[in-house]
């Protein structure tokens, strides 16, 4: 386990040491919030038709989805990672005494909470003294605070382990850089952060909310304001915990057989 | 001076032809690049349809009227990005020691960066942009003169330099830091994300800034009037060249910047 | 005809410390330090003339070359190559130097070497009949002939080298500058190399100026030498100038030494003394070593 906490202890250390881009990854973010408010705003004074959330809950989703950004995005992938993948300085991974699985997972997971541990703090200060419409409101109450931060550390394992499908899948190519845009792209929509999944109409709706994607950021993102809650809430916990399982263990077999291609073929 | 230009155009087809020979000879990552960003692309079309899909209206803007901007900022992005991206990994050159090279070399600075990079894989987005186009071109109701459709290219081309303009400032910066101009992504990426909405419905004081800071409103807001028939005013129509200026202040910044290297070293 | 005179350049760098208490500190304010690049450097080089650029590694050398390049300007001196002020008028300097950096590629990575030079010609608007007059010389000197039409990724270094070399002289320059053209190269190209720039000289008279660490190359081509340290020039003259400077001064320090020798002197210092004033043809590595020692320049 120590060997596993130092990882993260360096990754996270790297990550603090980018101070420019922090300062504009925090305004990057502010804007692209604001400038999301102001759409459903616009959105919601136009037509009669009430939006399918209450525009408080989506408030608070987009400002949440900015400051714990870094947690979820499947985009910024590690790219010393796929640098690896690509010119073979993979194999020097396999010859550690740890498992590969667990030293990537714990980097990754590193590096996804060092930033977001930067950059939350920042956003959401500034989301919260905002004037009124456009200012995140407090949780919808204890309960769903509680489960607002449980289904947030789930979702996070949920991205990693799916992070991890990929890298993994990568190694199997030579053209890892294409396969990552290609994921990315897919998963970008279906996980909710263009638009909040309700926004979806019906029959798409219900296909997609079972997808392992709909358990990344949509879960405690629609928790935190009450948006999700009672039996769905319920259901989309286990949906999560079944989900971070299933991803889990095919990456885990995924890196297994790369393992053992390496030994068979010599990298 | 025009002998100059022509052979720049030649060497600047050189470089892309270099460029496009290496780029095949990957294939299969060239394709899985183009198909990529397609999707990514069309996931901004996807949010457009879906939200339309429960209502009617953005602002005073219906869903074709929205496509059509959409479709024009994406299309001049794209166009920016294929041509511009020695600009945006303008620090990589510097660091590696590359821009030495190109001073070493008689020619402009300016395109031997652009002639490092020509991405092809922004293909994608282009494809995305031309088949909204023709959706909110087929659906709207705009009665197309030979008129409006000229304003139409022009509006791509004032985008596309614009674009191009700010990745030129965002390289330019790297100059006088050792960070890259990460800032201005905002205003890049920023603009092509939420531009794909008439500025207006972001209200007054994001018309003000998009006007007098960067001028967005030259390429969408105002020429887009023109083309809705929201307004006789055919200036408006015109108003994507204001983008020259705009490219000229950039140019200079650039200009400072190589003085500063020159002093300053790597 | 090279004329740099009292040249200076002082650079700031960035202070950056390792450690997750620094780069927490590092967020809100950062350091800067002066360093001194060139403190005052004078020299001359007349046409045709070959010379060696040495010093221990941070000297000054680079800088040197990027200055009378054009691509870095002094904080003060003058400085100017056959009349021109290099960073003052870019591309009229560019056109008249040919630059070679060791460590650096100036070819593309995934096109055959001939594009490549193509490329290059397009560049520097070579006139066809030149180009093709130039590139038939020098694949003839650096025998390019099989690996013309090779992707340059393909190349081994030596192979390499040859081919940036030759790109860097297809516009014909009357200068040219070369930074370490012979690291990391075997002894073939090594020799291939030397060969080619003494030949080049002797038949188009081209200036060359040449940095290096490897002491092979000076005594090879250079007939002369200058030696630079802490941004300073220390010496200027032929390699038996340099040999001379290394003896006369270990001459006067040995009879110090013999004074402080019973007081147990530093071992290492007096295994090297008898090397050096033991026999007449030293292994030159050693007598630089010996050199920026007692210059105390490292």
């Amino acid at each position: 386990m120590k060997k596993y906490i130092s990882f993260f202890r360096v990754r996270f250390a790297t990550g603090l040491q980018y101070r420019m881009a922090a300062v504009t990854a925090l305004t990057t973010q502010f804007f692209w919030g604001l400038m999301e408010c102001l759409i459903y705003k616009a959105l919601m004074e136009s037509n009669a038709v009430s939006l399918p959330m209450g525009y408080p809950a989506i408030v608070s989703y987009i400002w949440l989805k900015e400051a714990f950004y870094a947690l979820f995005n499947t985009w910024a992938t590690d790219n010393d990672l796929f640098g690896m993948i690509v010119d073979g300085g993979i194999s020097y991974e396999f010859c550690r005494p740890v498992s590969v699985y667990g030293m990537w997972f714990a980097r990754s997971l590193g590096s996804r909470v060092a930033e977001a541990a930067l950059r939350c703090g920042p956003v959401l200060l500034c989301a919260i003294i905002l004037p009124a419409p456009y200012r995140i409101g407090p949780p919808a109450g204890l309960t769903a605070f509680l489960f607002f931060l449980l289904t947030m550390f789930l979702s996070l394992m949920v991205t990693v382990s799916f992070c991890m499908v990929v890298y993994m899948l990568c190694f199997f190519t030579i053209s890892p850089t294409g396969w990552r845009i290609l994921f990315t792209g897919a998963v970008e929509f279906l996980s909710g952060s263009v638009i909040p999944l309700p926004f979806i109409p019906q029959p798409y709706n219900s296909i997609i909310s079972f997808l392992p994607f709909a358990s990344m950021l949509n879960v405690p993102l629609r928790t935190y304001s009450g948006d999700l809650a009672g039996n769905a809430l319920i259901q989309a916990v286990f949906l999560q915990i079944f989900w971070f399982i299933v991803l889990y263990l095919f990456g885990y077999r995924l890196c297994h057989k790369a393992e053992n291609r390496i030994v068979i073929q010599g990298g | 001076m025009k002998m100059g230009l022509k052979s720049n155009i030649r060497l600047y087809g050189m470089y892309i032809s270099v460029i496009l020979r290496s780029t095949m000879q990957y294939k299969l990552s060239f394709f899985l690049m183009v198909t990529g960003r397609f999707i990514l692309a069309f996931n901004g079309f996807l949010a457009i349809f879906f939200l339309f899909s429960g209502f009617t209206r953005i602002g005073s803007y219906s869903f074709e009227e929205v496509l059509l901007c959409f479709s024009v900022i994406q299309m001049s992005f794209a166009l920016a990005e294929c041509i511009g991206s020695g600009m945006k990994v303008f620090t990589g050159i510097v660091r590696r020691g590359e821009f030495d090279r190109m001073l070493l070399r008689p020619r402009s600075p300016i395109l031997q960066v652009l002639g490092t990079r020509f991405e092809l894989g922004r293909l994608g987005p282009m494809i995305t942009a031309g088949i909204t186009l023709l959706i909110g071109i087929q659906k709207g109701q705009i009665v197309w003169t030979a008129v409006k459709i000229m304003v139409l290219f022009v509006m791509i081309a004032g985008g596309t330099l614009l674009f191009l303009s700010l990745f030129i400032l965002g390289a330019s910066f790297c100059f006088f830091s050792i960070e890259d101009g990460g800032l201005l992504n905002i205003l890049t990426y920023g603009a092509k994300e939420h531009g794909k909405y008439p500025v207006d419905i972001y209200g007054k004081r994001f018309m003000q800034i998009c006007t007098y800071l960067i001028p967005y409103t030259l390429i969408q807001y105002y020429p887009l009037q023109y083309l809705l028939g929201r307004t006789d005013r055919w200036v408006y129509g015109l108003y994507p060249f204001g983008t020259v200026v705009f490219a000229f202040l950039c140019y200079i910044v650039w200009l400072f910047g190589v003085k500063n290297y020159k002093s300053c070293g790597s | 005809m090279i004329v740099m005179d009292n040249v200076c350049k002082t650079y700031k760098v960035a202070k950056r410390n390792a450690g997750l208490k620094e780069a927490c500190r590092h967020l809100f304010h950062r350091e800067t330090e002066e360093i001194r690049a060139l403190t005052d450097v004078s020299f001359q080089i007349a046409d045709g003339e070959m010379v060696g650029y040495i010093g221990p590694n941070g000297a000054g050398k680079s800088s040197t070359i990027k200055i009378l390049s054009g691509i870095l300007t002094p904080d003060c001196g003058t400085c100017s190559v056959d009349g021109r002020i290099p960073w003052k008028n870019r591309i009229e300097h560019v056109k008249q130097i040919g630059v070679v950096f060791g460590q650096r590629s100036q070819l593309w990575w995934d096109i055959p070497v001939n594009d490549s030079f193509e490329l290059i010609k397009e560049i520097y608007s070579i006139p066809a009949e030149q180009y093709k007059h130039t590139l038939d010389e020098l694949t003839e000197l650096l025998s390019l002939q099989e690996i013309l039409k090779t992707p340059t990724r393909q190349l081994s270094l030596g192979q390499r080298m040859r081919c940036e070399i030759s790109a860097s002289l297809l516009h014909q320059p009357k200068l040219l500058f070369l930074d370490e053209p012979t690291i990391g190269l075997d002894a073939v190209s090594k020799l291939a190399v030397r060969d080619f720039i003494k030949k080049l000289n002797k038949e188009h008279s081209t200036t060359v100026l040449l940095t290096t660490h490897d002491m092979q190359d000076i005594e090879a081509i250079a007939e002369r030498v200058i030696l630079i340290g802490k941004g300073k020039v220390l010496m200027d003259g032929t390699l038996q100038d340099m040999k001379d400077l290394v003896r006369l001064t270990d001459d006067a320090q040995s009879k110090k030494n013999d004074a402080a020798q019973s007081r147990g002197n530093d071992a290492a210092q007096s295994c090297m003394d008898t090397d050096i004033t033991g026999k007449e043809n030293d292994n030159l590595d050693q007598i630089v070593a010996k050199l920026y020692q007692q210059l105390d320049i490292l």
